[in-house]
């Protein structure tokens, strides 16, 4: 009885040891203290390799926290089904998942930032590996529960979802580089009494209807915002997606 | 040993009331440019906790029988040390303050000259009102203890543009803008000294956080037409010569080149940010952080002009 007792408890603990192997995260190069949380919110259970290919380029310092320039390549990398960018240290941490099917990994975005923090993106290949690369942005912050500057203006109201954009063909990699602005207050919900309103989906497509790029953006986007993606192909490009209340829009930007 | 611990450490929390009612020093030491022009040469840095703030250029004239002050410096500190300073060398009363424009390394000093009048441009006196508690709050944050105390003094008169008789010294007001939307000048009529405040920088890469650079490149042209034989930068060594306008001419206009030129090759921010920067701006002091700040200004507005409306269409 008491022999299998101790069975039983050896086991339990071998069990728990085993558990505590699948779910440990791999020791983060950047010493975030909340990567933990980062992992155990998005990446849980799931394959992770910090990936030197995964490039994360930004400002040392957010001069503007209010709109932080990121761009975030995978280039090196073969297969990749998606692409999630992240701010560690933000009170929303989620800032866009792309999915570049027919289009270069790669994307350009700005963000609103609320302190000083790792940003990270991941980029899922064909086989489930998260593949993740980031870098330490200095802030001065208050980026995220700053109401956005379309909150005070009324005028917003009248460009709401208005599309701005140009498509710059590049012969030599065969794709085009499209680049988007959308008017929109793209309000995180924590400034006091202006409830969330954003972006939250947009889809990028060519002549014949097929889909070239899904963007999911969330909350800590820049008021705004403005974009760039390098899509396969040549030819005009159709921009539709919506904000978080059912606002749609649809535009078509031609070469 | 134990016994000998406890009285250590309490000399150590005795001493700590002390030590942190030390003031920084800024050791200003002035610099004489002209007959009765005198002038603190600032840190060709950014704002750090080590230089306490002290990165731009002020100074002060004495006149018949008073004297003049340009620009007070980043800090209370730093104030009450300009204006001890000025005391060793003159006797006479503060008569006059002149704040350039509305950046915190110029104008935070003013606590030190209570009653004393300060006048600046409409336009800098709109700016502090409107951002001069995000400019404080933002230089305690990278200056730190230096700041202890300081707050923000609003000009309590206007600059008129014009010849101006004070302290019984000829001077001229000069208003310019494209550095902010107010930029005054103040030059002194007897030694031909001209301080120019920000509107030119010499050896320090320029700040452009409410630039306008056209508007700046046309004063520019302005200032190049003043009889002037000495010049004061707002950063930077002072100057006998024209050299500090024809630098900042150049970094302007390759500046507004490079931007509108990415711009128009579709380039985003971060690639813009990885860009060269010429060979023969290499030498001005905070090259690569000044650029990656002129970016996050002043690039949006010139990628704006590449991305035209698109007629919305049935989503």
């Amino acid at each position: 009885m008491r022999s299998l007792r101790i069975a039983v408890f050896v086991l339990g603990q071998a069990g728990v040891v085993l558990a505590a192997l699948a779910l440990e995260p791999p020791s983060d190069p950047l010493k975030s203290p909340a990567w933990g949380t980062i992992y155990g919110r998005y990446f849980k259970d799931q394959k992770v390799v910090f990936d030197d290919r995964i490039k994360v380029i930004a400002p040392a310092n957010a001069e503007n926290p209010l709109d932080v320039p990121v761009q975030v390549s995978a280039e090196g990398l073969d297969g990749v089904e998606e692409i999630v960018v992240v701010a560690d240290l933000n009170p929303i941490q989620k800032i866009i998942s792309y999915e570049p099917l027919h289009a270069s990994p790669d994307l350009a975005f700005r963000f609103k930032v609320e302190q000083s923090t790792p940003i990270r993106a991941a980029a899922r290949t064909r086989d489930g590996v998260w593949h993740i690369g980031g870098v330490w942005l200095s802030a001065a912050g208050g980026g995220c529960t700053t109401p956005s500057y379309g909150s005070g203006d009324p005028v917003w109201q009248t460009r709401l979802n208005e599309v701005s954009g140009r498509l710059w063909p590049n012969a030599e990699t065969k794709t085009q580089r499209l680049r988007l602005r959308l008017i929109h207050p793209m309000d995180t919900g924590l400034a006091n009494g202006i409830p969330a309103f954003y972006i939250d989906r947009i889809l990028l497509s060519d002549a014949k209807g097929e889909a070239l790029a899904r963007v999911h953006s969330y909350e800590p986007i820049s008021e705004n915002p403005v974009f760039s993606f390098d899509l396969k192909g040549s030819g005009p490009v159709r921009v539709t997606g919506g904000d978080i209340q059912g606002n749609k829009f649809s535009a078509e930007i031609k070469p | 040993m134990k016994r000998r611990r406890l009285p250590t450490a309490l000399l150590a929390v005795l001493a700590l009331p002390a030590f942190a009612a030390q003031a920084y020093d800024y050791q200003l030491k002035p610099q004489a440019v002209a007959d009765g022009v005198q002038v603190f040469v600032g840190k060709t840095e950014n704002f750090s906790r080590e230089n306490g703030g002290n990165i731009a250029n002020t100074g002060f004239i004495i006149g018949r029988d008073g004297v003049i002050v340009i620009d007070t410096g980043p800090s209370k500190a730093y104030g009450e040390q300009q204006r001890t300073a000025i005391a060793r060398l003159s006797k006479l009363p503060i008569s006059q303050i002149y704040l350039t424009h509305a950046h915190p390394d110029h104008v935070l000093g003013s606590q030190a000259y209570a009653g004393v009048p300060i006048a600046a441009l409409p336009g800098t006196t709109q700016g502090l009102t409107r951002d001069g508690d995000s400019l404080l709050s933002n230089l305690y944050r990278l200056v730190g203890d230096a700041m202890r105390d300081t707050e923000l003094r609003l000009p309590t008169m206007e600059a008129k543009s014009g010849e101006v008789t004070v302290a019984g010294r000829r001077l001229r007001l000069i208003p310019g803008l494209g550095h902010t939307d107010a930029d005054l000048m103040v030059f002194d009529e007897t030694t031909k000294t001209l301080f120019t405040g920000d509107l030119v920088f010499f050896q320090r890469t320029l700040t452009t956080p409410n630039a306008d650079i056209p508007r700046w490149l046309k004063t520019l042209d302005a200032i190049d037409a003043i009889d002037f034989k000495i010049m004061v930068p707002g950063h930077g060594p002072v100057l006998r010569d024209h050299a500090g306008i024809a630098q900042t001419r150049d970094y302007l206009q390759w500046l507004r080149d490079s931007l509108q030129g990415a711009a128009r090759r579709g380039l985003d921010m971060p690639e813009v940010l990885q860009l060269t920067i010429p060979e023969r701006f290499q030498r001005l002091a905070v090259l690569s952080t000044e650029y990656e700040r002129s970016v996050s200004h002043l690039y949006p507005a010139y990628e704006l002009e590449t991305l035209p409306t698109v007629p919305k269409s049935r989503p």
